[in-house]
């Protein structure tokens, strides 16, 4: 996705010059199918959600989400997404550094273990845990003797999200490091800094907003995640229900009211999701105007020597 | 002061040059060499830890706030305060114990002088049963069927294997049974079990492999077509593979069914149980819809019982037990009942006559020989079921 950042790039320096020879129907019409797409299949369910969500009032709506049983599974989506963000934070500056400053047998098996969580459903990322954790799992007889949950509660449903939502901040972390070469840090080393040092105050603010990237993108899926978590969750109603699997509930209930419950909790979801997008949008503007600093100050000097 | 502009722009810095922060004594190198260490007192000492220190101590904060939350609301096993009791229960009933609990939880409150929580859990029937194998710690399970409850017996030992004698009626506080629930106006003309097994009538039922209320529309049809035949087992496997042909989707559970069928709008008819069609007339449904009463029916008896196991290790043998006899009280039968499941209660059953109308009911033991067995020849991977639905693909 730091791909998407840099095409972004290429697009803005490119945008004066014409970019193509076609006459302007072709534009337009592309133009018009490419919207019309995606107000269809974006923007009407999005907008959707909200008209559903406040089909019966501001009233009904926030007394839908401060229902115990809702107000608990935003809580414990908060919780979850909490534990697991940092971890992976820490997980994917490790791996990332490793990946992109290191040369080391294995590299390709660790990038490809990286991307692993993209390419298993999210049921069998569930289900791995329960087969590991479970009561008949290959700890689940341990488990059980010292009395220690982990599968239908909290702690599983933590190590679920953290499987899910691994790749997301070593992925964005890789190009960016690897973009920005390791000239620095030697630099840095030779002028005397050690190697926390040289991390903290050269690698890190390097690479901050990819960082800040992965960990945007981190966040939306650990909040969003249903597949894996509903595997391992129970969905005990008020003790582990994430935000997603609390709107299935709701949806299924047979009760009139539920539909409208079920998109006020969802429209939550739906909020996050805007936000994500608007954070996103923000640090790629900021990432391009650093990068355009960046000219300015090298061509400045440039013609001061 | 060249140097140190290199250094900013190979960091991306932004270009506006700040004057070198001093320097923080906690920062020092202990191990630099003297001429090194000077250069450092020009290294430019915007850190992320400055950059980001305000957000820092945020997220820190948050963190240990979201923690503390969780240590709080993780629930703690044997405190004598406040019990909880986990119900791990089938799809249809959500409605069912939501009511119920509210009450009980009055009724311990004046019997016990003690406060307590029941907390809820619904999916497919078999799903569930499998959850509290792998450990969904259940002090009692609602299930749609002996076998699911059986299983956690011969499985897991979770409870003994003669659980269901433990109870009056099997276990099983309420019966159901399975009708069919048409659009309004009964379009395609469906009277009786066979019209589900016309060419051009599309049928909605949960699947059998995840779904306890979707074995026991598949036994109800299987029963119909046994009987007619006389117990020509052939016969009826013919007529359930025709049946499967016209199912455009399996869903998991017979909640899901329902919706499918009621809020998706698929399908002419939907196989349910008795309560859903109900509870989908009064409250979806405003005439969208009409039950059909088959012929012949299955009596279907959902059964209930304390995991002694969970129940032995949180110390709630006493609420669960009671949790599963209230329901047999006046009380519990009439929640029941407003929740469309048959009542066993006689005074009960005759105040809620008119809504469940009399009709020739068989049971599981009576043609399939009990559960077991019926899971066994029907339902295990490579039975009767796997048989008719690759032949009816």
């Amino acid at each position: 996705m730091a791909g998407t950042i840099q095409s972004n790039l290429k697009a803005r320096r490119t945008a004066s010059r014409r970019g193509t020879e076609e006459p302007a129907f072709v534009k337009w019409t592309l133009i018009t199918i490419g919207l019309a797409f995606a107000l269809l299949f974006l923007l009407v369910p999005l907008v959707n959600v909200f008209y559903q969500a406040l089909e019966k009032g501001v009233r009904f709506y926030l007394a839908a989400l401060t229902e115990p049983d809702s107000w608990s599974a935003i809580r414990l989506t908060l919780i979850i997404a909490a534990i697991s963000v940092p971890l992976n934070v820490v997980f994917g500056l490790a791996a990332a550094w490793a990946i992109a400053k290191f040369e080391f047998r294995g590299k390709a098996i660790l990038i490809t273990l990286i991307d692993l969580p993209f390419a298993v459903s999210p049921v069998v990322s569930g289900l791995v845990f329960v087969l590991l954790f479970g009561m008949q799992g290959y700890f689940g007889q341990w488990l059980d003797d010292h009395n220690i949950k982990i599968i239908f509660a909290v702690p599983g449903m933590v190590m679920a999200t953290i499987f899910v939502t691994f790749p997301f901040v070593a992925r964005e972390l890789i190009p960016v490091m690897q973009a920005t070469g390791s000239e620095q840090e030697q630099a840095a080393l030779t002028l005397g800094a050690s190697g926390w040092q040289t991390f903290w105050h050269v690698t890190l603010p390097s690479v901050k907003w990819g960082l800040l990237y992965g960990v945007i993108l981190c966040n939306a899926r650990a909040m969003g995640e249903f597949g894996a978590v509903s595997v391992v969750s129970g969905k005990i109603a008020g003790q582990t229900q994430t935000m997603p699997l609390r709107v299935e509930e709701l949806y299924n209930s047979s009760k009139l009211s539920g539909g409208t419950a079920a998109f006020a909790v969802a429209s939550l979801l739906a909020l996050l999701a805007l936000f994500t997008l608007g954070v996103k949008t923000w640090v790629e503007w900021k990432t391009r105007r650093n990068y355009e600093l960046a000219q300015r100050a090298e061509a400045n000097f440039q013609s001061q020597i | 002061m060249k140097q140190i502009g290199v250094i900013e722009n190979w960091a991306t810095q932004p270009a506006e040059r700040r004057a070198p922060a001093p320097r923080d004594p906690a920062n020092n190198c202990v191990d630099l060499e003297p001429d090194a260490a000077s250069s450092m007192n020009g290294f430019p000492e915007r850190s992320v830890g400055e950059m980001f220190a305000a957000p820092n101590k945020a997220a820190g904060l948050l963190i240990l706030l979201t923690l503390a939350c969780l240590a709080g609301g993780l629930p703690r096993n044997s405190s004598a305060a406040e019990r909880s009791i986990l119900n791990v229960s089938y799809d249809p009933t959500r409605e069912l114990y939501q009511d119920y609990n509210v009450a009980f939880v009055n009724y311990w409150k004046g019997k016990a002088d003690q406060l307590i929580t029941i907390k809820q859990s619904h999916g497919g029937s078999g799903k569930q049963a499998r959850a509290v194998i792998d450990g969904l710690e259940a002090d009692v399970v609602t299930f749609a069927l002996a076998y699911d409850i059986d299983v956690l017996a011969t499985r897991a030992r979770l409870l003994p294997a003669n659980w269901q004698t433990r109870l009056p009626n099997n276990s099983s506080p309420y019966t159901s049974t399975i009708v069919l629930l048409v659009r309004k106006g009964n379009p395609k003309g469906i009277k009786d079990w066979d019209d589900l097994a016309r060419p051009g009538v599309s049928v909605i039922t949960p699947n059998p492999k995840t779904s306890g209320g979707a074995r026991w529309n598949y036994l109800a049809a299987y029963g119909y077509e046994l009987k007619r035949s006389n117990g020509d087992e052939a016969k009826a496997r013919a007529f359930l593979k025709a049946i499967f042909k016209n199912v455009p989707v399996l869903d998991t559970g017979a909640r899901g069914a329902t919706t499918t069928f009621v809020q998706r709008g698929i399908g002419d008819v939907l196989i349910a149980w008795e309560n859903e069609a109900l509870s989908s007339v009064a409250e979806d449904g405003k005439g969208k819809f009409e039950i059909i009463i088959p012929s012949i029916s299955i009596l279907a008896e959902p059964p209930v019982a304390v995991v002694d196991k969970f129940a032995k290790r949180h110390g709630t043998e006493a609420i669960a037990k009671a949790y599963l006899e209230h329901l047999y009280s006046e009380e519990g039968q009439e929640i029941a009942a407003r929740n469309h499941y048959r009542p066993r209660l006689e005074s009960v059953a005759q105040k809620h006559a008119a809504e469940f109308p009399q009709l020739k009911l068989f049971t599981i033991d009576e043609l399939f020989g009990g559960w077991q067995k019926a899971q066994t020849t029907h339902f295990d991977d490579g039975g009767t079921f796997d048989e008719i639905y690759q032949g009816s693909r």
